[in-house]
């Protein structure tokens, strides 16, 4: 637990660990694995907002490949901590400390 | 009722939302991993269990790979294929339940040439995959595609069958194998370890030259796809497999099946996208994924450290809209979101195509198309949708050329080469045609061009017809090209002469 303070509420820094697999990496220079910490807030960090950041930060070329919308563009997998992020509650799924994100992309080969 | 701003939204079912407390609905112990179908949620025991029995019962069912069979697995280095190639080593593995009982041997093709990727690139390619495949234990070759260049004009002729057996020999095989050898004696033959062989700059740029002159991405995909499989079947053919796995998985067949019918394949639906394909007569290629959606294929090689490579190809990166198999494919995928049984109902249906059995005998090899080996579609009467589309099409270049200019063929012909008198410049090894001496005409006079239209099915053409021109087919499929023409026009001047059945 954290102590908060009344005035100012703050939120630990998110440290969240993510991978894009199966061709998302050439969207990302080819890196493919990312260590990531992401900026403190108000509230915490969910999978919508962690989107946003990406597409600012890191995605290094053609944005409509890898989001849609709100959300990734179809066909690219979602894994949390190993897990379908629709078992997480996909968009609204808060980040917490060390938490490990995987894309994957089904579009590519076979 | 229907209005501008009527809102449905509350009597739209929701799915059910799912949550990472929820326990797998097979073994209700372990908690949920993965979501596999609309709400099926399954651990990650469960999921192994699943995807592993799910190839062995595919393979199982459809009794068509028999015990000791050398069978061929053609790996693109992508998911699937190594998902694929995984599941060969579990089912062959000693302790496996039912475990399979057929020699793997692994092709892959290296395309880097077609793309534009260095050497340095496809070496690099190469390299990673030798180590997968080596770890595997099972034989494999590496070619490159430019290989193709040099392929006998035999890979385009569809060769005799094996025996039709009867269904009971299926077991019987199975039973003998069992009581000779039981499970000792599948040690693979012989390591062969090809590595990709030197590739001359030149044979490169044929093929670039070949592959650059389909103008559209559909046009060059399709070429692609038809040399590498003309590719696989000579590789499965000269060293002995009488099988080819192929691995196009549930999703991948789904987006086949609309694109093919875009693209004016419906004859050929049954043979492009169901289990087995026996086009080729002696190698019969075999699709085991075709259950599996790309999901689930990506899930498992995350989970279980299935290794795979990531190789570009001609679509990556590209828009939306460049080329039909790419709309299809996006279509299909956006649609899946938000209905997730899209694809297992496409997958559904083509199960139930069949193929047509047209009573042609086996050689009479002018039934078949010369690039796809499937059975000709454009041989039909007056009043079929075939007929409609070239009477449009002869309607739409009138107009076009204005009247006066009646213009049957649009596609690339072959120009009809200025052959000096008495000089017969043949494709076959530079001997006469010995016509010019017996009286006909000499085949390469002004005279004969070669109409590829009429050996090929109707995508085929489509294919060609993008194409700017036909020069820069490989020598294979120009020679069988013109022995069929020639065959033709032989039968054509002594039909009289011919009995015919049932007259």
């Amino acid at each position: 637990m954290h102590h908060l303070d009344a005035t100012k509420p703050r939120i630990i820094y998110e440290s969240v660990l993510f991978f894009s697999r199966g061709g998302a990496e050439l969207l990302f220079n080819g890196v493919k694995e990312h260590h990531v910490t992401l900026p403190s807030q108000s509230e915490p960090w969910d999978m919508k907002q962690l989107l946003v950041w990406i597409q600012r930060n890191l995605l290094k070329e053609r944005p409509e490949l890898f989001l849609q919308g709100d959300s990734v563009r179809p066909g690219i997998l979602v894994l949390i901590n190993d897990a379908d992020w629709e078992l997480m509650g996909e968009l609204e799924y808060q980040l917490q400390d060390r938490d490990n994100v995987v894309f994957i992309s089904t579009l590519h080969g076979g | 009722m229907c209005q501008v701003d009527e809102e449905y939204h509350d009597q739209l079912e929701r799915t059910d939302v799912l949550s990472a407390s929820q326990k797998c609905v097979r073994c209700k112990e372990a908690s949920a991993a993965v979501v596999i179908r609309a709400g099926d949620a399954y651990c990650r025991g469960c999921f192994k269990e699943y995807f592993i029995h799910k190839f062995r019962a595919m393979l199982g069912k459809n009794r068509i790979i028999f015990p000791g069979e050398k069978v061929l697995l053609a790996v693109s280095g992508g998911p699937s294929s190594c998902s694929m190639l995984s599941q060969v080593q579990e089912g062959l593995s000693q302790k496996a339940h039912k475990k399979l009982r057929f020699f793997p041997g692994i092709v892959y093709i290296d395309e880097g040439g077609a793309i534009g990727q260095s050497t340095e690139e496809r070496q690099r390619t190469v390299s990673e995959l030798e180590v997968v495949f080596k770890a595997t234990g099972f034989p494999f070759h590496i070619l490159p595609l430019e290989q193709v260049l040099d392929l006998p004009s035999s890979v385009v002729v569809m060769a005799l069958p094996p025996l039709e057996q009867p269904p009971s020999a299926y077991k019987a095989a199975v039973d003998r194998f069992n009581q000779t050898c039981g499970s000792d004696c599948l040690t693979p033959p012989e390591k062969q370890k090809k590595s990709l062989p030197d590739v001359h700059e030149s044979h490169t740029q044929l093929l670039q030259q070949l592959i650059g002159s389909a103008k559209t991405l559909t046009a060059r995909e399709d070429l692609l796809n038809t040399l590498r499989q003309h590719l696989l079947v000579y590789t499965a053919r000269t060293e002995g497999y009488s099988k080819l796995m192929l691995g196009d998985n549930c999703t991948r067949l789904a987006i086949k099946l609309l694109t093919s019918i875009s693209l004016g394949r419906g004859a050929q639906l049954a043979q492009d996208t169901g289990f087995s394909d026996s086009r080729y007569g002696d190698i019969i290629a075999v699709r085991p994924m075709r259950d599996y959606s790309a999901k689930e294929i990506a899930h498992y090689n995350h989970m279980f450290d299935v290794p795979s490579v990531l190789i570009p190809s001609l679509e990556t990166k590209t828009s939306e809209k460049a080329s039909i198999r790419r709309l299809t494919e996006s279509f299909v995928t956006k649609l899946q979101t938000d209905f997730p049984s899209t694809v297992s109902t496409i997958y559904r249906t083509s199960e139930k195509l069949q193929t047509v059995c047209r009573s042609s005998s086996t050689d009479d090899h002018s039934d078949r198309c010369l690039l796809c080996l499937c059975i000709l579609d454009t041989a039909v009467e007056k009043a079929s949708a075939f007929q409609a589309t070239l009477i449009s099409e002869q309607v739409s270049q009138t107009l076009f050329l204005g009247p006066g200019i009646p213009r049957q063929n649009s596609g690339p012909e072959r120009p009809a080469s200025a052959a000096s008198a008495g000089q017969c410049r043949s494709l076959s090894g530079g001997e006469d045609c010995g016509r010019a001496t017996s009286g006909g005409s000499c085949c390469s006079s002004a005279k004969e061009t070669i109409n590829l239209k009429s050996l090929l099915c109707y995508s085929c053409q489509l294919t060609i017809r993008d194409m700017s021109s036909v020069d820069h087919l490989p020598l294979y499929i120009m020679s069988e090209a013109q022995r069929r023409q020639r065959r033709s026009q032989m039968r054509d001047e002594i039909s009289e002469f011919l009995l015919n059945d049932g007259v």
